[in-house]
C-alpha cells in the first residue's frame, strides 16, 4: 500500500507541500444538527480556495456533527478534508479504530490535538477521556502508518496470512506559540514533530512579534526542515467578536493595537479582513512558515477574499 | 489526606428525617483536618438537624460520637452499642468509612453526610488543593515532585495545552497550570533537559480504569 513516490500519504496537502508550495487551508466547523445542507454551503464556499479543509472535532467541547463524518460530506463536495481527532472523547480504542475507518473512507489528513476541556462546552458535567495527550495520539498514528502496528504492538491484518492494511495518513498537530509557559512552547513543538508530525497548525496569530519570536526558536532548532509550519489567522469580524477572543479563549493574544486599528475603522469587517491579509503577507516572508490555515469561525464565504486579496488563487494542481 | 466537604443541609436533612433515632457519626482523620466530619462537626450538623427537627415538627432523635478512623476496623468497638442502637447512622467520614462502617454492620443504614472529593493538601486555613489521583504508577520523579496527572486537567504527560496563560489553568483561574508547577521546579532543578523526553502512553490499568483497586501482600499475610 505504499505510495512508490516517497509521499507518506499522498494527500493533496502533502502534494502541494512537496511540491513547495506555500499551503493554504481553511476551517470547517460542523453544524450542531444533523443539517447536511450547512456542511454542503460551507464546503461550496471552499471549493478551489484551499488545498485541504479542516474539519474540527466538537470544538470548545459543543457537540457538534462529528469531524470524520462531516470530513466525508465535505470529501463528496470535492474537498479534501482534514479530519480533527482530539483526545478528550475517546480511548486508544476508539481512536484507532475511528483510524482504520476514516482511512478505509477515503480520508488521508488527520490533526491529532489535546482538545478543549469540557468545562467549556455545553456538556459540562461529563467524564473527560484523556488516555492519550496529543503527542502520543501523534506517535500511535505515526506508529500506525510506519510500523503497521497497533499501540498494543500487534500488526495491523485481518489475520496470520491476511495482507498488512494499515491507515497511511498524512500527520499534524496544533502549537500554541502564544500560551504559556513560553520556553516550552518550542520544547512541545520538538516533541511533536519526533512523535511524528509531519505539519502543524498554529493557534491563531494577532501578536506578530510573540509569533516571530517563536519562529526564530524553531529556526534555531532546525524544526522548520522536519515539519511544514502552517501559520493559523483568524479574521476578526468586530471589536466585539476581538474583545471576546481577547478575553474568553485561553491561549490567544490579541495586541491593544489591533483592536484599535479596528475600532477606528467604519467598515470593520472589511478592516478585519484587511488585517488578515495583510498577516498572511508579512507570514510569507518569515523563513520556515510553509502555509498559512485560515480558521473564519462561522465566517467561511469570506475566505475566498481573503485568499484571494493574498495573491494565493489560484491553488495548484498537484 | 482525602478530602471532603459537607454535603447540602437540606439533602442532609432529606435522607434522615424519617431515619427515627438517628446516629451522627465523626471520622478523627483525614475528614477532621481538612473540617468537614470531625467532632466539632458532628456537634454543630447535629445542632443544626435539631433545630431544624424542631422548627419542621419532626421527632427525629440525635446521638453524637465521633472516632478515630472509620476505616479500621478496632476503632469502632467504642461505639458498636451506639451503631446497634441507632436506626441509621449519618456518618461523616469519607466514602471508605461511610462503606466499611456499612460492612461492619449488616442490616444497618449508613448514610454520607460528606462529598469525598480528592487526596490533597491543607494550602491554606480553608483552602485545599488536588495533588494525587491514586493511578498506580507513580511519575512524580520524572516531573521534578509535580504530577501531571493530577495537576494538569487534562492529564497531559508531555507538555502543557494550548490553553495555559500566565501559570493558570484554562478551566480555571483560580488553579495553578500543573504545568508551569513543572516547568518551574524542573527549572529550578536544572532539568529542564528531561522535559524534551517524550513520555509513553501511560498504562491506566493500575487505577481505576483496571476495576476496584485491590492490593494482596503475601509477604505481610497471617
Amino acid at each position: 500500500m505504499k505510495e512508490g513516490n516517497g509521499l507518506k500519504a499522498g494527500s493533496n496537502l502533502e502534494r502541494v507541500f512537496q511540491a513547495g508550495h506555500f499551503a493554504v487551508t481553511a476551517e470547517l466547523g460542523p453544524p450542531k444538527s444533523a443539517e447536511v445542507e450547512v456542511v454542503h454551503t460551507k464546503a461550496g464556499y471552499l471549493k478551489g480556495v484551499v488545498d485541504a479543509v479542516n474539519i474540527t472535532d466538537n470544538q470548545t467541547a459543543i457537540v457538534r456533527m462529528s469531524s470524520l463524518a462531516a470530513g466525508l460530506l465535505a470529501m463528496r463536495e470535492g474537498l479534501e478534508p482534514v479530519i480533527q481527532i482530539t483526545c478528550r472523547d475517546r480511548n486508544r480504542i476508539a481512536i484507532q479504530s475511528d483510524v482504520l475507518g476514516a482511512y478505509a473512507l477515503g480520508v488521508r489528513n488527520i490533526l491529532c490535538l489535546s482538545g478543549d476541556h469540557q468545562k467549556f462546552g455545553n456538556h459540562p458535567s461529563c467524564k473527560n477521556v484523556y488516555d492519550l495527550d496529543s503527542v502520543q495520539l501523534i506517535g500511535m498514528l505515526k506508529e500506525m502508518r510506519d510500523d503497521k502496528r497497533f499501540l498494543c504492538g500487534e500488526e495491523i491484518r485481518n489475520g496470520k496470512n491476511a495482507p498488512l492494511a494499515e491507515p497511511r495518513i498524512f500527520i499534524g498537530g496544533a502549537a500554541n506559540p502564544f500560551g504559556d509557559p513560553f520556553p516550552v512552547r518550542v520544547i512541545r513543538l520538538a516533541k511533536k514533530v519526533r512523535a511524528g508530525a509531519d505539519f502543524i497548525q498554529t493557534q491563531c496569530i494577532y501578536d506578530m512579534e510573540r509569533f516571530e519570536e517563536w519562529m526564530r526558536q524553531v529556526r534555531e532548532r532546525g524544526l522548520h526542515e522536519q515539519v511544514k509550519i502552517m501559520a493559523g489567522l483568524t479574521p476578526l469580524k468586530s471589536v466585539g467578536m476581538a474583545q471576546y477572543m481577547r478575553d474568553n479563549v485561553a491561549g490567544l493574544r490579541i495586541p491593544d493595537q489591533v483592536l484599535e486599528r479596528l475600532s477606528k475603522a467604519q467598515d470593520k469587517a472589511a478592516e478585519g479582513i484587511k488585517i488578515c491579509v495583510e498577516q498572511i503577507q508579512r507570514l510569507r516572508e518569515i523563513e520556515g512558515v510553509a502555509g498559512v490555515h485560515i480558521m473564519a469561525i462561522e465566517w467561511e464565504k469570506r475566505v475566498a477574499e481573503i485568499v484571494e486579496k493574498a495573491g494565493l488563487l489560484p491553488r495548484p494542481k498537484v | 489526606m482525602i478530602t471532603a466537604v459537607q454535603k447540602p443541609f437540606e439533602e442532609i436533612y432529606r435522607m434522615v428525617e424519617a431515619s427515627g433515632k438517628l446516629l451522627i457519626l465523626g471520622c478523627g482523620t483525614c475528614v477532621t483536618v481538612c473540617m468537614a466530619g470531625g467532632e466539632k462537626e458532628v456537634g454543630i450538623l447535629a445542632s443544626t438537624l435539631r433545630l431544624a427537627c424542631r422548627e419542621r415538627g419532626s421527632s427525629l432523635e440525635i446521638e453524637e460520637a465521633t472516632i478515630e478512623r472509620q476505616c479500621d476496623r478496632e476503632f469502632f468497638d467504642p461505639v458498636k452499642a451506639q451503631v446497634l442502637g441507632a436506626d441509621a447512622v449519618l456518618s461523616m467520614a469519607c466514602g471508605v468509612g461511610v462503606q466499611f462502617c456499612s460492612e461492619l454492620f449488616e442490616g444497618k443504614r449508613v448514610l454520607p453526610a460528606l462529598n469525598t472529593r480528592f487526596y490533597g493538601t491543607t494550602v491554606q486555613q480553608g483552602l485545599w488543593s488536588e495533588r494525587c489521583a491514586g493511578c498506580g504508577t507513580c511519575v512524580l520523579d520524572r516531573f521534578g515532585g509535580v504530577c501531571p496527572v493530577a495537576r494538569c486537567a487534562k492529564s497531559l504527560l508531555n507538555g502543557p495545552c494550548g490553553g495555559a496563560q500566565d501559570g493558570k489553568c484554562e478551566v480555571d483561574k483560580e488553579i495553578d497550570c500543573g504545568w508551569q508547577l513543572i516547568y518551574d521546579r524542573m527549572s529550578a532543578l536544572g532539568l529542564l533537559d528531561s522535559l524534551m523526553e517524550i513520555q509513553p502512553v501511560k498504562d491506566w490499568s493500575t487505577g481505576r480504569d483496571g476495576g476496584p483497586g485491590r492490593i494482596r501482600r503475601q509477604d505481610v499475610e497471617l
